[in-house]
């Protein structure tokens, strides 16, 4: 059971909410804690437009526990419009439907289903963009 | 008729189908060998990650995008749903955390068969109009359950609609008026802990589809004066094809008042998402100053109707969210095996 690890990174996974700093207007995401000495009020919570590129892709064909019913599905790496670096699944496509650049968007889907005495963790998925 | 003392409309709407169909015939070829007739062409399937919640989250989303307010105006986040993917913890609450309205909002799950996203609506309309709350979400959503050959499994389908209900001088259309009628049918049910809903045979259809809903509509025109002539559109809840224009014929409506909101066809019976998704594709295609009649059904059973006006500002707002046809256009379609894997139909051992 690891409910509290799930549940901790809930604002992150359902809306990719990260940090921006107040001074120079880095984005970070995930949020991250603050360096050693660091003013925790320097970051503020900030949520994420889910809007970005495809910086690079690929098809799980032996997936982890809990995704052998999704095999084979792909997953990728998107630059996002305010500038992190995010690996997550990409879904409602296939292979061929994926090219490198092309413009995608975030969705709140389900990550995992933990077990039916357990939670359904759900989180960020991108797609490419419907219109 | 219930109206509220202070007027109120929709701000903002937003629909949601999955991408994944299949064809009525695929599922005939399993269970009758292709033979017979099939109540519609296709029907929409959720899609391996999908389920209620999901589906309400980007249904709401395109209705806030509408709408243009934050997130922190909105004062309840409510999910009618018969497939709640939890018995007990409620959809509202991850849904309003996925929209960023937590902590500080009413989110609850309401539960009427077919109609529980307009029990939402109407709650939400007595919120805004009593003044306790500027903006509430109604959402009705469903990814339905069916028992493998039922005749349901030809129909109950997935899809969202989501509702924000605030004043009436900030809506893209005006909700004049709604009446609610109810009564004791178990026309449809599903026992608890049951896995597939069934039928109560003779009470389909005359007692429970069509009796609802002519009490609801007949009375919600008599109360404001008006017939079916008055409205340029009309939306019923859709089970499959033929029920929704049975019952607009009988009411008065012409095939061309209905025929934007009738989406059974193409995607199914998308249950509290059934009426609400039809709106949405009607609010698409709406022009400032027509009128639109909504009536919605339920299995148990009741229907509740409403009549709104659409406003200047729909014009502006309907372009900054995805339309229905977007959703309706990408299609996939998939084969029963596949199906079969996804609804979790198949018993791994």
């Amino acid at each position: 059971m690891e409910i509290a690890r799930h549940w901790r990174q809930r604002a992150a996974r359902y809306r990719l909410q990260g940090q921006r700093h107040r001074e120079t207007g880095e984005v970070r995401f995930p949020a991250q804690p603050p360096a050693i000495g660091e003013d925790p009020a320097v970051w503020e919570a900030v949520e994420l437009s889910g809007r970005g590129e495809l910086y690079s892709f690929s098809v799980l064909r032996q997936g982890p526990d809990g995704y052998e019913g999704l095999v084979p599905y792909p997953v990728g790496m998107v630059r996002l419009e305010e500038g992190p670096l995010v690996a997550a699944q990409l879904t409602d496509c296939a292979e061929a439907d994926l090219a490198i650049g092309q413009s995608v968007e975030m969705v709140t889907r389900q990550l995992l289903d933990t077990g039916e005495d357990n939670v359904l963790v759900y989180g960020y998925k991108f797609r490419p963009v419907l219109v | 008729m219930m109206k509220p003392e202070r007027p109120v409309g929709l701000i903002g709407y937003g629909a949601y189908v999955p991408r994944y169909r299949i064809a009525a015939r695929e599922i005939a070829r399993i269970w009758t060998d292709g033979q017979g007739g099939v109540p519609v062409d296709a029907k929409s399937v959720p899609g391996p990650d999908e389920d209620t919640i999901t589906l309400s989250i980007e249904a709401a989303r395109n209705a806030l995008a509408r709408a243009g307010v934050t997130i922190e105006q909105v004062s309840a986040v409510w999910v009618g749903s018969e497939s709640h993917p939890y018995s007990v913890k409620p959809s509202g609450t991850i849904v309003a955390e996925a929209l960023g309205a937590t902590p500080w909002v009413s989110a609850a799950d309401f539960e009427f068969a077919c109609k529980a996203g307009s029990e939402a609506l109407t709650a939400a309309m007595a919120l805004v109009g009593s003044g306790m709350a500027t903006y509430a979400m109604a959402i009705g959503a469903d990814t339905a359950q069916s028992r493998p050959s039922d005749a349901l499994e030809y129909t109950a389908s997935a899809g969202a609609g989501a509702l924000l209900i605030g004043p009436a001088e900030e809506s893209v259309a005006t909700i004049d008026a709604t009446v609610s009628y109810v009564s004791d049918t178990p026309d449809f049910f599903r026992r608890a802990d049951r896995p597939y809903p069934v039928h109560g045979n003779r009470f389909t259809g005359e007692p429970a589809y069509f009796h609802q809903i002519q009490s609801a509509a007949q009375r919600l025109m008599s109360d404001l004066g008006k017939t079916a002539k008055d409205f340029t559109y009309a939306i019923f809840h859709q089970p499959n094809a033929k029920f929704p224009q049975a019952v607009a014929k009988r009411l008065g409506f012409s095939d061309s008042q209905i025929a934007p909101g009738l989406l059974s066809p193409q995607i199914g019976n998308t249950y509290s998402g059934a009426a609400m998704v039809g709106l949405c594709a009607t609010l698409d295609v709406a022009q400032p100053g027509e009128t639109i009649f909504i009536t919605t059904y339920g299995s148990g059973a009741g229907s509740d109707a409403y009549a709104l006006t659409v406003t200047e500002q729909i014009l502006e707002r309907r372009n900054r969210a995805p339309l229905t046809e977007a959703y309706l256009k990408r299609q996939v379609f998939i084969d029963y095996a596949v199906y079969a894997k996804w609804i979790g139909k198949l018993v791994m051992g």
